[in-house]
C-alpha cells in the first residue's frame, strides 16, 4: 500500500461539504472554534455566510442544530469526537435522538490515531455512545472515496447521523465511482477460513492483513463495514455461516463497538465464535499515530496473529 | 389592551389553571407549581402575542415557543389545549400509558409543540437555533423560550445566551419564571442564582423586570420586545411569579414543585378556580 496516496478522513469531511454546499442550498455547518483541525474551514471559505462557529460551547451547538434543524435546514456539526459523542451526549440523546431530527454530526479525530494529544482527547467509546440511542445512524469511512460518499447519503438520509472522521492521513484503496449505502457492508476478499470484519482506517489494516494471511495458506472472507448501525446483518449472518469464525477491528473500545454489535447478533440467530481486535478497555497516551496504532495492535501484523491463534 | 380584553386573558388563565389542576390529578403526578406560576405566561403567548393557528400547528412562518422548563408541560399543554391545538378533554390522561400527552413536552406527539424539551437548560439553545434560523432564512418569526429561575444554574444556558447575543437574535424572547423555588426549596438558599437581572444585561441582552401575574405588565414586555427588532440584542424578560399561584394551599410551597393533588385537594383547588372566575366575571 506504499505507493497509495493518504488523504484523511477529516480533509474528506471538509472537501465534501464544500461541493455538497454548492447544490444543497439548505446545508448549513455548525463548529466549536474547531474549523481548522475539522476541516469545515474548506467549508466556510467557499460559503462563509452558511458556516456558524459556535465557539467553545458544543453542548449548546447541538441544541442550535436542532433548532436549525426544525426551519427547514440541514446542520452538519463538527467537533472533535470526544466532545461530541461524549460532552455533548445527552444533547444528542435527548434532542437530537429523540425527537429524531435532521442533523449531522462529522465528528472528527476518533479514536488513539489523533497521536500526539493524548488520552483526553482520543475518544474510543463514541460508537458505544452513539449506538445506543434509537434511531440514531452510526457510521465510520475506511478512507477519503467512501467518506465523501457517505457524507452525501448522509445528507440525503432524513434524521440524525453521526459519523466519525480521523485525523491521521491513511490510505485510499477505493476507487472513483465506489457505490455506498447506508447500512451495507462491502466484500472486499472471498474466502472461507475465517472472516475478518473491519472498520474506518483499520481497513486498510485489515486488507495488507488478508494478504498477507491468503500468502500463508490461509482463506479470508474480508468485509469492510462502513455503517455500526444499522449492522449489515445478512453480511454479517452469509459470514458466520460460510467461515464458522468472525475476527473484528476497529479503532474504539471492544466494549460498545462494532466487535460487540457483530457478536451479540449472532449470538441470538447463530452462534459464532467473534475475536474483537480494538482498544483493550484502557486510555490512550501521547506519541505518533503510527506508533499507537502498533502499540496498541490496530495493525496488520497483530491482525495476522491474533488470526492465526484464533483459527 | 382593551379592558373586555383584559377580563378575558384573565378568564382564560383561570381556565388554563383548571386545567393544569385537571392534568396532574389525572395523572397523579406532574408539576403544578411552576406551571400555575407561568400560567398567565402562557395565556398571554398563546392568546394574544403569538402569531400561530392551532389548525396549522407546523405552518412555516409561524412564531415558536420553546417551554425550556419542561417539567410545566401541563400548562402549556392546558393552553395549547384551551386554544384548540387538541380536546380539552384530553388534559386528563395526562401521563397516561396510552396517551400522546407526555409528561415533557413531545413535538413529535402533540399538536402545537414546536420542540422537545424536558432536560433543563437546553431549551433556550434550541429556541436560539430557531431563531438563528429564522434570520438566515430572512423569515419574520420570532421565537420565545421559557425558562425557570432555578434553571439558571445550568451552564448552558449560559452558553445560549452568549450565542444569543454574538450573533444579534433580535428575534428571541427569553422570559424567565422567577417563582423563587426549586425541588430542593428557595432558589436563593439552594443555588442563588441572582442577580438574574444584572447576568442577562451583561450577556449582552435588552432585561425587562415585570410582575408575572399582571397582563398590562406582560403586555408592556412584549411592546419593548417588539420595539427591539433591529436593535441586534435578544430581550430577557424576567417575571416575579408566585408558584403555585390562584391555588391557595399551593402558592410558596416547593413540595407543590412536583406533586399532584389527591382527590379532596383538586376539589378545593378547583372550588377556588372557579370563584375566582366567578369574581372577574362580575368585576
Amino acid at each position: 500500500m506504499a505507493e497509495t496516496t493518504k488523504i484523511a478522513t477529516r480533509d474528506s469531511y471538509g472537501n465534501a461539504l464544500k461541493e455538497l454546499g454548492a447544490t444543497a442550498d439548505n446545508l448549513v455547518v455548525l463548529d466549536a472554534d474547531l474549523a481548522g483541525a475539522t476541516k469545515t474551514a474548506t467549508f466556510q471559505k467557499a460559503f462563509p455566510e452558511r458556516h456558524f462557529d459556535c465557539g467553545i460551547a458544543e453542548a449548546n451547538m447541538i441544541n442550535v442544530a436542532a433548532g436549525l434543524s426544525t426551519m427547514g435546514l440541514v446542520p452538519f456539526v463538527a467537533t472533535f469526537a470526544m466532545f461530541a459523542a461524549g460532552r455533548a451526549y445527552e444533547q444528542v440523546r435527548n434532542t437530537l435522538g429523540y425527537p429524531h431530527l435532521n442533523v449531522k454530526i462529522g465528528a472528527t479525530h476518533g479514536g488513539i490515531s489523533v497521536g500526539e494529544d493524548g488520552a483526553s482527547h482520543q475518544c474510543c467509546e463514541d460508537f458505544a455512545l452513539m449506538r445506543t440511542i434509537p434511531g440514531m445512524t452510526v457510521m465510520c469511512p475506511s478512507d477519503d472515496v467512501e467518506a465523501k460518499a457517505m457524507i452525501k447519503a448522509a445528507y440525503e438520509l432524513d434524521g440524525p447521523v453521526y459519523m466519525r472522521f480521523g485525523r491521521a492521513a491513511t490510505p485510499v484503496f477505493h476507487e472513483a465511482g465506489y457505490k455506498f449505502e447506508i447500512g451495507k457492508g462491502e466484500v472486499l476478499h472471498e474466502g472461507k477460513d475465517v472472516a475478518i470484519i473491519a472498520t474506518g482506517i483499520m481497513v486498510p489494516e485489515a486488507i495488507s492483513a488478508c494478504e498477507q494471511l491468503e500468502k500463508d495458506g490461509v482463506s479470508v472472507y474480508l468485509i469492510n463495514m462502513p455503517t455500526i448501525k444499522p449492522l449489515d446483518n445478512d453480511l454479517v449472518l452469509d459470514a458466520a455461516k460460510k467461515c464458522g469464525r468472525i475476527v473484528t477491528v476497529e479503532e474504539h473500545s471492544i466494549i460498545g463497538g462494532l466487535g460487540e454489535a457483530v457478536a451479540g447478533y449472532l449470538s441470538e440467530v447463530h452462534p459464532t465464535p467473534v475475536k474483537r481486535i480494538g482498544v483493550n478497555d484502557e486510555f490512550g497516551h501521547s506519541g505518533p499515530a503510527a506508533e499507537l496504532l502498533e502499540a496498541f495492535g490496530l495493525c496488520a501484523d497483530n491482525i495476522v496473529k491474533v488470526t492465526k491463534g484464533f483459527i | 389592551m382593551t379592558p373586555a380584553e383584559k377580563k378575558e386573558l384573565q378568564l382564560t388563565a383561570v381556565k388554563v389553571r383548571e386545567g393544569i389542576l385537571t392534568a396532574t390529578h389525572g395523572a397523579k403526578s406532574g408539576h403544578p407549581g411552576g406551571s400555575l406560576s407561568a400560567a398567565d405566561m402562557f395565556t398571554y403567548l398563546y392568546f394574544k402575542e403569538m402569531r400561530v393557528d392551532p389548525k396549522e400547528p407546523r405552518k412555516d412562518d409561524r412564531d415558536r415557543f420553546v417551554l425550556s422548563k419542561g417539567h410545566t408541560a401541563p400548562g402549556l399543554y392546558s393552553a395549547l389545549a384551551l386554544k384548540g391545538y387538541f380536546p380539552v378533554d384530553d388534559l386528563k390522561n395526562l401521563r397516561h400509558t396510552d396517551s400522546y400527552l407526555q409528561g415533557h413536552p413531545n413535538m413529535n406527539t402533540v399538536p402545537g409543540i414546536d420542540m422537545s424539551t424536558g432536560s433543563l437548560g437546553q431549551g433556550l439553545s434550541t429556541a436560539a437555533g430557531m431563531a438563528k434560523g429564522a434570520k438566515y432564512l430572512n423569515k419574520d418569526i420570532n421565537v420565545y423560550s421559557l425558562v425557570g429561575d432555578g434553571e439558571l444554574a445550568e451552564g448552558q444556558i449560559w452558553e445560549a445566551t452568549m450565542f444569543a447575543a454574538h450573533y444579534k437574535l433580535d428575534n428571541l424572547c427569553i422570559i424567565v419564571d422567577k417563582n423563587g423555588l426549586q425541588i430542593d426549596g428557595w432558589t436563593k438558599d439552594v443555588m442563588n442564582t441572582d442577580p438574574v437581572d444584572e447576568k442577562f444585561a451583561s450577556f449582552g441582552c435588552d432585561v425587562i423586570c415585570i410582575n408575572g401575574h399582571d397582563f398590562d405588565d406582560i403586555e408592556k414586555a412584549f411592546e419593548k420586545f417588539h420595539s427591539n427588532h433591529g436593535s441586534g440584542k435578544p430581550t430577557c424578560i424576567i417575571m416575579s411569579t408566585t408558584k403555585g399561584k390562584g391555588v391557595s394551599y399551593m402558592e410558596n410551597e416547593a413540595g407543590w414543585h412536583g406533586k399532584a393533588p389527591n382527590d379532596d385537594e383538586y376539589k378545593q383547588g378547583m372550588d377556588e378556580l372557579a370563584a375566582a372566575k366567578k369574581a372577574i366575571e362580575e368585576a
